[in-house]
Formats: C-alpha cells, sequence, structure tokens
C-alpha cells in the first residue's frame, strides 16, 4: 500500500503574495488565515509546528494590509507567511530548540534574522519542529516527537530542520528559517522536494540562534523555488554589529544574479562523490540535471575534491567539541529545566542536565569533551583543524577550475522512521555530502531535480565559492523543475 | 616603606623562595568586555544585565573597542610586546556566577608578552619580569552568606559578570615578601598612572594570586608551588607569603613534600588554609573562541595608543627631580597619584620658584592637612593661594613667621592664604632707619660674634639676622634685613 | 590503518563529570560503545601528515578574505539598554531579592 502523502498543489510564490497584496487582489491576513487552517488541517500527520504565533502574525497582516490600503510601496516579503526553526529565537514565543531542557523557555528578544523577515513584511507564523539542539540528520531526535515527510508519511523529512522543510512542502508555510551545520537545510530540502540554501558562513546574523557549532552555523531560507529563496536571502544577508563573524561585504541583488543565462558556465564534478554507496536512482536523477546543464550550455568537468573521506571525521570533532562548550550554559541555573530533587549544586547540574538533554545530544557533548580534554586536544581538535584547512583548499583549488561544483545532496533518498535510529555512526556517515561545504565554509543549495521510483524526491546539491550565492542560484534555476510537483 | 621580614635569617641561609604573581585587574571602561552593558560598580543585583552577560542562548560576544585601547595601553606601560595578532580563547568550567559554562580569555597568544616593571630593594633597583597580559571577562557574584536561607542557598548576581579584565602574570622573579610587596605598590602605581583601571583592592578592582615555591640555596630547580588565593591587600600578601615560606621549609625539614595546590589566607588567624577539594583538578579545555576573529592591533593603532600614554611614575620622578631640584623623598610625595603630580606641576609653573614652592608645600601644608585629616581637595589653603604665598616669600615681603602665622590663621578660619594676607597685611618693617637701629643693638650686644664676622666668618651674618628678626617679633623684610646686616658688618 | 584509543569506562565517567552528565549504568554502556565507535572512523585523521599544516584557529582564515579593520569587528564603549530585571528573574528556575538562587555552593 502506497504511504499516505500531504503535499500542496500549485503553491504561491513571494511575488506573486506581494502584488496581490499590494493591489488588494487578497489581503495578508487571508494568507495568513489560510495558512493557519491549512495548519490546522494538516499538522497533525505532519508534526512540523510546536509553537503558533497567531497574534502576532495577524498584527503584521494587519499592518502590510493597511499599507497596501495607502497606497504605500511594500516591503520584499509583505504577507508572506513564514515559519521559523524553533533554534532561533522570537519573542513573544517559545524556543525549545526542540529539546526539554529548554521546556517552557520564552526569548526576551529577536533573532537577527528573524528581525529582518518581519522587517521585510513576513507573517511569522510559528515555531518549527527540529532535532534536537540542531543535531540530527531525521528529525527523530526532537523531544516533541518526530516529524514526517509530507511525500510519504511513513518517512523522515530528514534533519534538523525537518520542520521547516516540512512545512513548505505541505502548504503550511510559502518560505520557513531552517539552520545547516553540518547538511541540515540541504539534506531536509532533498529529502522534501523543496528548495534550501545554505549561504556562506558569516553571511547571515548568528545573533539569535541557538548555538550548536559556532563556526559551523548557518541560517538560511528554504521555499518551493530558487529565486524565492534567494529573496530571503537578500533580506536577512548582511552585516551585523551583534555578530562578530558576520560579513561585511555587501549583498549583491541576488534576483539580477540569477537572471543571467547559465550559458559558458564551467561546472565541476568531484568523483569522490560519485563513488560507492550513492544510490543508483541519486545517481541517476543528480545525472540527469547535469544533462540539463549541459543543455543549458554549461561545460562539464570531472575533478577532485581529494581529502572527502576525511571530512565526516573532522566533522563530527569540531562541531561536538565546539557544542559541547556551547551548551554549558544549559546548567538549571538561571532559565530552563532544573531538576526539583537536587540538594546540592553538582547534583543540579548533573540531574538537570541529564534529565533536559536526549540520547543523541549527550552523545555528542561527551564526544566534544573527550576530544578538548587535556591529552587529547592536539590528537583530536587540532588534528581536525588542520585537516579542516586541507578540506577547505580542497574547494579553493577546485574554484580556480570550475564555477560551481554539482553533486548529491543525500546519498539516498528519504529513509524510514526509525530505520537508522540504532546506529548514530550510519547516521552520521550518511552526511558525507553535505558536511565538507560546512567545513569549508562555501555556500551551497539543494534543488529538487528528480524522483525516486517510489516517488520520493532526489535533490541535487551545487556549491559556490565563498559568497558566490549569485552563481549557486543561476545554476540552481537551470536545474529546477517548475510547475507542479507530483501527487501520489 | 617596606618593613623588615620576620621569616627567621637561619630559614633564608638554607632555603631561596620563589615568587610569581598573578594580577587581575578591572578596566574602567563605561561597558562590559563583550556586551553593551554598564559595568559600573554598585547597582542593584541584576540590572546590567542582557542576553550576553547572561549567557542567554542565541548571544553572540562583541569586544569592547576602549578594553582593547586600556589593555594596549597597559601592556606598553609595563613594556610587553603588544602581538599584532591575538586570540581569544573558551575557558570552559561549570560555576554559577559563570553563566556561558565558560570565561572568554586568551590562552596561546596573548595580547602582551615579555614585559618588566622595576623595584626598589635594599640592594638597588631590581627589574621584574612579566610573562604576559591578556584580556578576559570577569564572572558574577556569588554570595554564600547573609540571607535568611543561606544555610541551603548561594544567591548569585551577574552585574559585575563580563566586565573587561586583563591578567597580568609575572615571572617567578621574586626572592621575598618584600619585593612581591614593592612589586604590587609599583605595578598598581604604573596602572593609576595610565587610567586604565581605579585598581581598588577593597572593590575587586584588583586582585591578586600569588604563587610561591622554596628551594635550598644554591639548586637551580624551582620546588613545588603552592597558589595562595583570596588576599585583599597588600600587606597581606606580604604576611601570607611569609606564612607560606615558613610553612613549606617546616614541610621540607619534616620530612614531608610540599603539594601543589591552591591555598586560601585568612586574615584573622594569619595563616592558609589548603582549598583542596574531592573534586579533580580543572581540566579547562582551552580552545580558540570561534565566536570572536583574532584581535589586530595594527602598528598604526598602536602609535595612536601609545600617544596617549601618559608620563609614567619613574620617568616623571626622575624629570622633577632635576627641575624642580626635589629630593627622591619629596618627589615620592609629590607624585603620590597622577592628578596631585598634574596639579602640583601646574602651580609650579605660574609659581617664581618651583623650589620654594615645593618646601612650602612641604612645611607647611602637608602637615596641617594631616593633623586636621583632610585630603588637598579640602584645603582651606589652595593651590593658588600656596603659589601667592611662595611668591610672597620668594620676594622677601615675609618672613618664615610670619608665613606660619597666616598658614595658621587660614587653617583656623577655613580661608585661603591671599584672603588672609590681604586682610592681616602683617606690619612688615621695612623703614631701614627702624631696622640699623635694632641692628645696632644687636651688635652692641654681641662683640664676640662681631669679632667672629670681622675675623672672617661671614656665616655669622645669619646669627645677627636671627636676632634682629625675634627682635622685630618677625616683621623684619628679611631682603632689607640681610642687606643692612651685611652692610653694618662690613662697614 | 591507524590504531585508535580505546576509550575506557574510567574516560567516560571522568568525561561525564567534566560535562556535568550524571550518566546511569546503561547509558554509560551505550555511550562507551557509540564513542569507541565513532572515534574509530576518527583514527582515519591519522592517516593524514599534517606535521606541515598550520591548525585552523578561526572561520575568518577559511574565507580567505583579508582581515577587516578593527571598528568592523569591534564596539563602541557606548551604554546600551539592559533587559528588565523581573521578566530575567520571572524566567528563572529559583529567583528572590533580586538574585539567581541556587543550591549552596561548598566550595570556594
Amino acid at each position: 500500500m502506497k504511504p499516505e502523502s500531504v503535499l500542496t498543489e500549485k503553491p504561491p510564490s513571494i511575488d506573486c503574495i506581494r502584488r496581490q497584496v499590494a493591489d488588494g487582489t487578497k489581503t495578508a491576513q487571508a494568507f495568513a488565515e489560510e495558512t493557519y487552517a491549512r495548519i490546522g488541517a494538516v499538522d497533525s500527520r505532519i508534526h512540523a509546528y510546536l509553537a503558533l504565533s497567531r497574534e502576532r502574525a495577524l498584527q503584521q497582516a494587519k499592518k502590510m494590509d493597511a499599507m497596501a490600503k495607502s497606497g504605500q510601496t511594500l516591503p520584499p516579503l509583505a504577507g508572506v507567511p513564514v515559519g521559523i526553526k524553533d533554534v532561533l529565537n522570537m519573542q513573544g514565543a517559545p524556543a525549545t530548540a526542540g529539546s526539554k531542557i529548554l521546556a517552557g523557555y520564552h526569548p526576551p528578544y529577536d533573532a537577527t534574522a528573524v528581525q529582518r523577515l518581519e522587517a521585510a513584511g513576513a507573517i511569522l507564523l510559528g515555531k518549527l519542529n527540529c532535532d534536537e539542539f540542531a543535531m540530527g540528520s531525521s528529525n527523530e531526535n526532537s523531544a516533541y516527537g518526530p516529524v514526517r515527510n509530507p511525500h510519504a508519511l511513513d518517512r523522515v523529512p530528514g534533519g534538523s530542520s525537518g520542520g521547516s522543510a516540512a512545512a513548505v512542502a505541505a502548504g503550511m508555510a510559502v518560505g520557513t528559517l531552517g539552520t545547516d551545520t553540518g547538511g541540515s537545510i540541504r539534506q531536509p530540502a532533498s529529502f522534501c522536494g523543496v528548495v534550501g540554501v545554505l549561504p556562506t558562513y558569516g553571511r547571515v546574523s548568528r545573533f539569535g540562534l541557538i548555538a550548536f557549532a559556532s563556526s559551523l552555523d548557518r541560517i538560511g531560507p528554504f521555499a518551493n523555488t530558487v529565486l524565492d529563496c534567494a529573496t530571503m536571502l537578500g533580506v536577512i544577508a548582511g552585516h551585523d554589529d551583534m555578530d562578530a563573524t558576520s560579513s561585511a561585504l555587501p549583498v549583491p541583488d541576488y534576483a539580477a544574479e540569477m537572471a543571467k543565462p547559465v550559458e559558458g558556465l564551467r561546472i565541476g564534478v568531484p568523483t569522490e562523490y560519485f563513488a560507492d554507496g550513492l544510490d543508483p536512482e541519486v545517481r541517476a536523477a543528480i545525472e540527469g540535471g547535469i544533462e540539463k546543464l549541459r543543455g543549458e550550455g554549461c561545460t562539464i568537468h570531472p575533478i577532485s575534491l581529494p581529502h572527502t573521506r576525511y571530512a565526516i571525521p573532522t566533522y563530527y570533532v569540531l562541531a561536538t567539541a565546539e557544542a559541547s562548550a556551547n551548551l554549558a550554559r544549559f546548567d538549571g541555573v538561571r532559565y530552563g529545566y532544573r531538576a526539583e530533587d537536587a540538594n546540592t549544586l553538582s547534583a543540579m547540574y548533573r540531574r538537570s542536565r541529564d534529565g533536559g538533554f536526549g540520547a543523541e545530544v549527550k552523545r555528542r557533548i561527551l564526544l566534544g569533551t573527550y576530544a578538548l580534554s587535556a591529552g587529547y586536544y592536539d590528537a583530536y581538535y587540532r588534528k581536525a583543524q588542520q585537516v579542516r584547512r586541507l578540506l577547505t583548499q580542497d574547494f579553493l583549488n577546485a574554484f580556480e577550475q570550475v564555477d560551481a561544483i554539482v553533486t548529491p545532496t543525500a546519498p539516498t533518498p528519504a529513509f524510514k522512521l526509525g530505520e537508522k535510529t540504532d546506529d548514530p555512526v550510519a547516521m552520521y556517515l550518511a552526511d558525507i555530502y553535505t558536511v565538507t561545504a560546512s567545513l569549508a565554509g562555501i555556500c551551497g543549495i539543494s534543488v529538487p531535480c528528480g524522483h525516486s521510483s517510489e516517488g520520493l524526491p532526489i535533490g541535487m546539491q551545487i556549491l559556490g565559492k565563498h559568497f558566490n550565492e549569485g552563481t549557486v542560484f543561476r545554476v540552481a534555476q537551470g536545474v529546477e523543475q517548475q510547475g507542479v510537483m507530483p501527487v501520489s | 616603606m617596606a618593613a623588615t621580614t620576620s621569616i627567621t635569617p637561619e630559614i633564608l641561609a638554607k632555603y631561596e623562595p620563589v615568587i610569581g604573581l598573578e594580577v587581575h585587574v578591572q578596566l574602567l571602561t563605561e561597558t562590559k568586555a563583550f556586551c553593551g552593558c554598564s559595568s559600573k560598580y554598585g547597582a542593584e543585583p541584576n540590572t546590567h544585565i542582557c542576553p550576553n552577560c547572561l549567557g542567554l542562548p542565541g548571544s553572540l560576544p562583541v569586544l569592547n573597542y576602549r578594553a582593547v585601547e586600556f589593555a594596549v595601553l597597559a601592556s606598553m606601560a609595563i613594556h610587553c610586546e603588544v602581538r599584532e595578532r591575538s586570540i581569544f580563547a573558551r575557558k570552559n568550567y561549570f560555576y554559577p556566577d559563570l553563566p556561558k559554562g565558560y570565561q572568554i580569555s586568551q590562552y596561546d597568544k596573548p595580547l602582551g608578552e615579555h614585559g618588566w616593571i622595576d623595584i626598589p630593594t635594599p640592594a638597588g633597583s631590581k627589574r621584574i619580569g612579566i610573562t604576559r597580559l591578556h584580556m578576559e571577562e570577569d564572572a558574577g557574584k556569588s554570595i554564600h552568606d547573609g540571607f535568611p536561607d543561606s544555610a541551603t542557598r548561594t544567591y548569585v548576581d551577574l552585574n559585575r559578570c563580563g566586565t573587561p579584565l586583563i591578567e597580568i602574570v609575572s615571572e617567578p622573579d621574586m626572592r621575598t615578601p618584600d619585593e612581591a610587596y614593592e612589586y604590587l605598590t609599583r605595578l598598581k602605581e604604573i596602572l593609576l598612572y595610565t587610567g586604565v583601571s581605579d585598581c581598588n583592592m577593597e572593590e575587586g578592582s584588583l586582585r591578586c594570586d600569588a604563587n610561591v615555591s622554596v628551594r635550598p640555596r644554591g639548586q637551580e630547580e624551582f620546588g613545588t608551588k603552592a597558589e595562595v588565593k583570596n588576599v585583599n591587600s597588600f600587606r597581606f600578601v606580604r604576611a601570607a607569603l611569609e606564612y607560606e615560606i615558613e610553612r613549606q621549609v617546616e614541610v621540607i625539614e619534616t620530612g614531608g613534600r610540599v603539594v601543589q595546590e591552591s591555598r586560601t589566607w585568612n586574615s584573622q588567624e594569619g595563616r592558609t588554609y589548603s582549598m583542596r577539594s574531592k573534586e579533580q583538578a580543572h581540566d579547562y579545555r582551552y580552545f580558540p573562541e570561534p565566536d570572536l576573529p583574532p584581535l589586530i592591533v595594527s602598528a598604526e593603532w598602536k602609535a595612536e595608543i601609545a600617544k596617549s600614554m601618559p608620563e609614567l611614575p619613574e620617568a616623571r620622578r626622575a624629570r622633577m627631580i632635576a627641575e624642580y631640584d626635589l629630593t627622591e623623598q619629596d618627589a615620592q610625595t609629590l607624585t603620590a597619584t597622577r592628578e596631585f603630580a598634574d596639579t602640583f606641576e601646574a602651580s609650579a609653573k605660574k609659581a617664581k620658584s618651583a623650589k620654594r614652592l615645593t618646601n612650602l608645600y612641604l612645611s607647611e601644608l602637608t602637615g596641617r592637612l594631616k593633623a586636621a585629616g583632610l585630603e588637598l581637595a579640602q584645603s582651606p589653603v589652595t593651590m593658588d593661594g600656596l603659589v601667592v604665598a611662595s611668591d610672597l616669600a620668594e620676594k622677601g615681603d615675609l618672613s618664615s613667621r610670619q608665613l606660619k602665622q597666616i598658614f595658621d590663621i587660614a587653617f583656623e578660619k577655613n580661608e585661603d592664604f591671599p584672603v588672609v594676607y590681604e586682610r592681616e597685611k602683617p606690619q612688615q618693617i621695612s623703614d631701614p632707619a627702624e631696622l640699623e637701629s635694632m641692628i645696632d643693638q644687636i651688635i652692641a650686644g654681641n662683640p664676640k660674634q662681631v669679632e667672629q664676622y670681622r675675623a672672617g666668618k661671614k656665616t655669622v651674618a645669619a646669627f645677627f639676622v636671627g636676632q634682629v628678626m625675634r627682635l622685630s617679633k618677625g616683621q623684619a623684610n628679611p631682603a632689607l634685613l640681610n642687606e643692612l646686616v651685611t652692610k653694618k658688618l662690613d662697614a | 590503518m591507524a590504531e585508535a584509543a580505546k576509550v575506557t569506562a574510567e574516560d567516560v565517567r571522568r568525561v561525564a563529570e567534566l560535562a556535568n552528565l550524571e550518566l546511569d549504568a546503561g547509558e554509560e554502556v551505550r555511550m562507551l560503545r557509540d564513542l569507541n565507535a565513532i572515534l574509530g572512523h576518527v583514527a582515519q585523521l591519522n592517516e593524514l601528515d599534517t606535521s606541515s599544516v598550520e591548525a585552523m584557529a578561526q572561520v575568518t582564515e577559511i574565507l580567505a578574505l583579508p582581515a577587516l579593520p578593527a571598528l568592523e569587528t569591534l564596539r563602541p564603549d557606548v551604554i546600551r539598554p539592559s533587559l528588565d530585571r523581573d521578566i530575567v528573574l520571572g524566567g528563572a528556575p529559583e529567583a528572590g531579592s533580586g538574585f539567581f538562587k541556587v543550591p549552596k555552593v561548598l566550595e570556594r
């Protein structure tokens, strides 16, 4: 029997919504109400949302409608219903990071990216489910229950931004924000058949993002089309005084970049990404996408990224080391969960953290602490930092020869819920195509480029040099399958 | 000045103490190191807090420009090499007043290195090396008593959390507790002069931990060191070190081994206690802070900061001694604080004679202020008033006795010198005839001295001057008197 | 193939203590197994000769951009409004008299 799916036909684009709100065809409030109705109808089966922020959403919708009525020029995202991953702070809504340790926590400030979306007119619908502290590749690590893939409800949506991807796929938002540390935007985008963007490290401010791994975390948009993603990125990108790692480089006009044809662009195809372990249907879909690009006048070049196989261990040492420090603040002292029965300080620390964190988070904290501990720093942490440099150099070398690199996003389409939960290492190994770009700080995107024989979406990953999102969008648009998504 | 140590000569003959000091200094910036909260001392608890210094999820540190300037200034003042590219690091441990569960500090590649300051010792000037100066943030305050439930509860105030600190680590170059005392005194003076901190140990803006070990004289290898914490005055640092040295020697002499540990100083009992707890030694797991890019202090910026460097105490004293013909002692008094040194020099420039101004200050003002328990700012006689007094004395319009009288009245009536002078206008006898008649009187009554003068002992003239001055009850015009006495005696 | 350092139960306990996690016996066993499995993979890194490779301390290095001038990444020394204490303490597990409260700290 074919698994149930919950998809949406012909979702509106950002531009379409804005125009309709501007010329009064349809109000922002109507768009918002419609989306909330959709959430009410289908989210019990998907479980993408953890909390809804109706009051803030409707207040904003009214504001946009008033602006439209008075003939003012509307901001770029006016009236667009948007969901926010629950690792991003949004005042007035809870922020759980998918964890029990933050149950009931309400942040007193907005993340910069959230603030910028709202300033651009977006309607913030609510907070989206995710793997606990963004650690996971299937959204099965959420303390609040898993998210299901709208294409097949017995499948995972991917992770950690599973809720963000699923919400777009099921029509419960037109755009969402997710985060990507080792692939957490790209892989769920691939599994859910939507577009997901990995901006260059530092392109988008991390202020207000509950940190997982500080040198790897990125905030990025999900949407139905590359153009919509580009529009959203244009709004949230740019320097922020509150984030010392945010880049001061100017934000280009991505739409203008995308308007340029792809003819003449050199596309690199790394041999290391097309070896054994790659599902044949995924391979076929990616090769189909590459052919499409060739047909549009791109030249295709085999390249090598020789240190690829060292990326997973490097990532898991560095990400967990940083995470072990970032999660130390969850100690039951000032906010969040505190164990009731603790009479001493150390008992309070241990029981609050042990009771509040899930198994995957604990595993990573232990690994990270170990890698930094006395006697092991050089062998693990320092070594990983060195290999990170080698991996980055692989990309810099490649980008001397090509303008963009094309790979599968994930080795397989979405797997079944529960299929990989017993084997954390197997789960880690599936990140092989995404962690390389994470470590190197470069930008990328996952764009739908086909389906498996079971009807599951397959995404193509396109990677670009630092701050070269424009080229990535250009190529992605060349691959993008416009129009209707298949309904099962 | 330094007191003599109480460690017995026998011990000192056999063992050599080795002392190093770690000093934490709060910087006088308006805001904290990594956020815009006020860093002012004394506010209501938990009112100077924000997502960053509270360690809320999603917060990020952004470094304070002025804190860097101050840290660079301090580095240069203690002759450190300022690193062009320094890195921040996370020092990881759990404590209720450390909200992030790590302190942002510097580990590898600190801001300043390889510095020194000179201290006075009985054997002459000694150079104490400074290993490093680095920037870090302060933690909050944990309060363990004073509340009804303090038996089971610790109270936490995070106002102080995030205040910018510099940590200055000396080389283990000190060999006596007195040297440690001098080092702290000189370091504090230098830092006060730069204006980067108010170095107030009572308020905690200056803190000191001491590392001390002993080794048999002649041995090159250092002994095992103990760290002494919780010492809140320079005096107590010296006392704690004396205690520790004796304790360590006793341990060794009775066949034991000194344990590397932290010890806390108990000033009431005059001894240190071990702080060894059952928990393992701290493994801080330092790693470079990913949220902060490397701190770049370019050559240009450094030069700009160097321009704002005030004249430091040693150099200033040397110059003032030369310029105003002062003694070392006088120079120390006048440079006790930078503010006073500035005030003094401004006045000295206005006065006809800086030397006389100095003498007047030291002889007439300091004693009276001390007796009355007043600071210079509260003195009835202002520095400008002192200048007037000094100029009058220099001109010879007032005798020293007359000066004293006016000062007495000024302090009694809380009025400035010129006011009293104008009113009292002490009668000065400037009529040569009147003076001459008094001189004749004294000459007549002191034939022996006249003989001495005539025999060539010219200094005897001072005797006559003094006697006439007494006779005139201090009212004789000193300059004129001197002239006439000489004339009469020569005649 | 390089030998992985074997993590022992003692290591797991030591690290759990550093990280303030209280693992029960079952968790300890599972963590031991998982850590060894992961570190087995991490051992692959030893295949690479990185003796002449500088460790990449800061992410800005990988972005291959020139260092920004100080003012871009530093903050002026100007006061910004602090949070409302009532709001902050209101969300705390235990607070009173304007302070956060925790079970008594014995050390220090």
